[in-house]
């Protein structure tokens, strides 16, 4: 055998550009490519027929003619309604994600300082309503919000309020199934870094002095910030571009982006308006999605 | 045989030798930039059991997973038994590895670990079957064939490791940190088990050890290795009573090292002046060097000798203060101050005591050691 | 070990867990009232689950969902395994970045973006390659697959990277070629993650309604279109009904492969003898 040929044998070079290549290929694919088409397509122009957009580049009397419609941009940035939009997605997210960590980090806390055997059980009690079906878990706060619904007869049998309040069709509607809906993906990562934490650090601290609650904020808090930033943007990201709680719980002056991009496409069938909304959504995404993406790189490298 | 007598060797077996079993010439790593193993030459004979010995991050380990086939080599060869191994992949190897961790695979059985390597090849079931009742018998785990790796002891858990890589009857084995896994209070007697077991089966062996004790206990050969290369290489005996540098001096075993010049040269013994000690050190034993060459002495502190007055048998002492005291048991461990500052350490036989008042904190005393007490290290 | 506030614990515990649960038990006390007014009690029956008996387009549409997520399940770990084994295994080839980047996105990024990007995607290929000529079951499951990947390619890199690679060492020392060694050894080593795996991709299947919604064609409408176009006119005591089975179908699931799982860990934390 020569070097050479030897060389190609041995075990890793082929079958290793081979074994990367496959899943690389299918990510490519199904991730990279369509998204580098919203990006063309947001440039085209609305039309009927099948697909309902014009080409970009067109072969006329050997002249390759290209139109960019730059009109959707134009008008995402000059319109004051889009505008709203964003403030109000980014908005509505950053909220819930803040509630979620104000409900989530002391049910992770409190979970992962149980007994081993609880705890487990505690954790199965929250990954199941994750289980089930995440619109059903959405329509269940109809009935419960509606002006008829189970809380404003609870609150007017225990003579809280006289009339019934207006949730339902509201933005606080939205606030809560977005709470509800996201709370088992903070619950989780916080968990995970709370429950590996070890308690021998906690006990140190004690011994040295310190009081329960600088022990907290000291030594718990700080060694949990992972799981707080991955927890808070596992919800953050997917609510800014939320369509389903709106559309369901919202009113009609609830403005999300999601939901500007389905009506765009579904209702106007207007795909590259959509598109170009797409693009805008990725943007303001942009960071939040970099961030994500640094403290999972960190993960895997652990 | 003296110290320089010693170097000879350790030249000699350097130089690979032709004829060897496992040949290892000028291999080199480099993982970037960094230089795992910098350019080993070794030879083994055909069932010896050869040692790496070094600390950790010394390229030992490298080394071994080379021999594995898990690490391709930068530059050099590696042939055993005549073959070269540059193109073969580990599946490939005549060479099967005992890890450190034992890699018992924990979803199978006993029998089915060690069956695995023989159902890589093409043998029939029968064989099969047969070849690891005779490797059960002789680790002596027949009872334990059906067991799952984790409901066994750590020394069953190696004996079955030992076994799955005997079976295939491999030209070379490889044993990664032996004893690492295991109780200090078992090792001593698995390590004579597992030699005898070698020897029953006639394997050459190399082994990775950090254990100086566990190295000298079982190899017949080893190698001291330090930043990726061979410090010093032969039997445990004449590493242990001839270092060569201050490195293997200080790594086997304790020592007191004295920094000095050589102030009288004479073909049978010298003098050497050391900072550190009152009077010159006369040495029986001549050296090649000239005369001023800075040299380091080792004394290992079995044969530095205490006393309460001044002996009148070796010019070769000091006196000095009682600064520590620890009891081993079977001996007495004392750090003697010389008036220099320097600490001397010196075993003292428990034997010792039985009719003398033991020494205890700051009493003054002498150390001392006989003229062929002391090895000359020149690096 | 140094003991939290046991009424605190207890205390926001409670809330917790009664805030994520009470929605859920409405819907299933109701799902056995009587009444059309979803919110208001008349008297126990089981109206709403034989009206959901006869729901032909419900019951079509749940096995068309039942269907693509079993085909999505096995695709997704499949494929996922793969995508996770490079992960944990490869090093840091070039690309490494671009590769983790497209594994991490589909965990987070807001559906409708997929939705549209795999729909262009669906619609630019028929029109350059003539196929998929149309959107159906067929790009459903692809959308789907896609989605879940990312999922098990994070659960299944987790668990490779908790094996002792010695393992996989031993195995190609005592002979193994590389592809035995990936099937023989790391493959039934990392079983559980593989069922975690399976598991999290049917449901995500059955529950995914946006990439659905787009990907979906004439004919290939599955469980949770039909449902949103429900609900989105308001209470439905059906879907109360359909609610409490799938609530109950996977608590019975969820509780059975906590308990395999559990014995699994104490058969293996068994002493030695």
């Amino acid at each position: 055998m020569t070097p050479l040929s030897s060389r190609l044998q041995r075990y890793i070079p082929s079958g290793r550009s081979l074994v990367i290549g496959g899943p690389y290929l299918w990510l490519a694919l199904f991730f990279l490519v369509p998204f580098l088409l919203v990006v063309k397509i947001s440039f085209a122009e609305q039309q009927l027929g099948v697909p309902p957009y014009t080409e970009l580049a067109q072969l006329q009397d050997g002249m390759v003619h290209i139109n960019l419609q730059l009109g959707h941009y134009t008008f995402l940035l000059s319109d004051s309604l889009y505008f709203a939009t964003y403030l109000s997605s980014l908005q509505m997210a950053a909220v819930s994600t803040l509630l979620c960590l104000l409900i989530g980090y002391p049910m992770a806390y409190y979970i992962a300082r149980s007994n081993p055997a609880t705890r487990n059980m505690l954790m199965m009690a929250v990954m199941l309503p994750f289980w089930t079906s995440f619109l059903i878990r959405v329509y269940a706060w109809i009935g419960i919000l509606k002006n008829n619904g189970l809380l404003n007869q609870f609150l007017m049998w225990a003579h809280l309020v006289r009339t019934p309040l207006e949730l339902y069709h509201t933005n606080t509607a939205v606030y809560i199934g977005m709470v509800y809906s996201y709370l088992p993906f903070l619950v989780m990562p916080l968990y995970a870094h709370l429950v590996k934490m070890d308690l021998s650090l906690l006990e140190a601290a004690y011994d040295l002095g310190a009081r329960p609650w600088k022990v907290f904020c000291q030594i718990t808090l700080p060694l949990s910030r992972n799981g707080i930033i991955a927890g808070c943007l596992l919800v953050f990201i997917p609510a800014v571009g939320e369509y389903v709680i709106p559309e369901l719980l919202g009113g009609s002056d609830t403005l999300m982006i999601g939901r500007v991009m389905w009506d765009e496409f579904f209702n106007n069938a207007d795909w590259p308006m959509a598109s170009a909304v797409t693009c805008a959504m990725v943007l303001l995404l942009l960071v939040p999605m970099a961030l994500f993406q640094h403290y999972q790189a960190k993960e895997f490298e652990q | 045989m003296n110290a320089a007598q010693a170097q000879a060797l350790h030249h000699a077996s350097t130089a690979p030798d032709a004829d060897a079993f496992v040949r290892i010439v000028d291999v080199v790593k480099k993982f970037g930039e960094a230089t795992a193993v910098a350019g080993v030459n070794l030879s083994v004979a055909r069932n010896e059991l050869f040692a790496l010995l070094g600390s950790s991050g010394c390229g030992k380990s490298t080394l071994l997973r080379m021999l594995a086939g898990f690490e391709e080599v930068t530059s050099g060869r590696i042939i055993i038994d005549g073959e070269d191994m540059a193109a073969l992949p580990p599946y490939k190897r005549p060479v099967n590895m005992m890890f450190q961790s034992y890699a018992l695979f924990p979803h199978m059985s006993v029998a089915a670990n060690i069956a695995f390597g023989l159902k890589q090849e093409k043998i029939g079931p029968r064989e099969i079957d047969e070849r690891v009742a005779d490797v059960l018998e002789l680790v002596q785990m027949s009872k334990y064939a059906r067991r799952k790796p984790y409901q066994l002891s750590g020394g069953q858990q190696q004996r079955v490791a030992l076994a799955r890589s005997l079976v295939k009857r491999p030209k070379l084995l490889l044993l990664d940190e032996p004893m690492s896994a295991l109780d200090k209070q078992i090792r001593q007697r698995t390590q004579i088990e597992l030699v005898n077991i070698l020897d029953k089966v006639g394997v050459t062996c190399m082994m990775v050890t950090h254990d100086q004790e566990e190295a000298m206990t079982m190899a017949t050969r080893l190698a001291v290795m330090s930043e990726g290369r061979i410090v010093q290489l032969g039997t445990p005996h004449e590493v242990y009573e001839y270092p060569n540098t201050r490195f293997s001096a200080a790594f086997i075993g304790s020592t007191n090292l004295f920094d000095g010049n050589v102030s009288v040269d004479n073909p049978d013994h010298i003098y050497v002046e050391c900072a550190a000690l009152p009077q010159p050190v006369f040495i029986s034993h001549g050296i090649t060097g000239p005369l001023g060459m800075p040299v380091t002495l080792s004394i290992r502190p079995e044969r530095v000798r205490l006393t309460r007055t001044a002996p009148d048998n070796t010019p070769n002492q000091a006196p000095g203060k009682v600064c520590n005291i620890a009891y081993m048991g079977s001996y007495t461990l004392y750090h003697v101050q010389l008036a220099s500052g320097k600490n001397v350490m010196a075993n003292v036989s428990t034997l010792a005591f039985d009719n003398v008042d033991p020494p205890s904190y700051d009493e003054e005393v002498f150390v001392s050691w006989a003229p062929d007490a002391v090895t000359v290290l020149t690096k | 070990m140094i003991k939290p506030n046991k009424k605190l614990q207890v205390g926001t515990l409670a809330v917790g867990f009664f805030f994520l649960y009470a929605p859920i038990l409405s819907l299933i006390v109701y799902s056995f009232n009587d009444s059309q007014l979803v919110t208001i009690w008349s008297k126990v029956s089981l109206r709403w689950y034989y009206a959901l008996a006869q729901d032909d387009e419900l019951i079509n549409a749940a096995w068309l969902s039942l269907k693509i997520g079993l085909l999505t399940a096995f695709a997704s770990v499949a494929i996922g395994t793969w995508a996770g084994f490079v992960l944990a295994r490869m090093g840091r080839f070039r690309g490494f970045t671009l590769y983790s980047a497209m594994i991490n996105a589909p965990l987070v990024i807001p559906e409708v973006i997929q939705g549209i990007s795999l729909l262009l995607l669906f619609v630019e290929m028929g029109k350059v390659l003539g196929w998929p000529a149309e959107r159906g079951v067929f790009t459903i499951w692809i959308g789907h697959v896609m989605l879940c990947v990312s999922y098990v390619a994070i659960i299944v890199q987790s668990r490779i990277r908790e094996l002792d690679t010695a393992l996989e060492d031993a195995a190609m020392d005592l002979g193994a070629t590389p592809l035995r060694v990936f099937f023989v050894i790391t493959l039934p080593l990392i079983s559980q993650a593989l069922i975690s795996g399976w598991l999290l991709s049917f449901t995500l299947s059955i529950d995914d309604l946006v990439l659905s919604a787009f990907l979906s064609g004439p004919g290939s409408t599955t469980l949770p279109l039909v449902v949103f176009s429900r609900v989105r006119l308001g209470l439905n005591p059906e879907m109360n009904a359909l609610a409490t089975i799938f609530i109950g179908l996977v608590t019975v699931g969820v509780i059975a492969a906590n308990f395999f799982m559990q014995r699994a860990e104490a058969r293996r934390a068994m002493p030695a003898s």
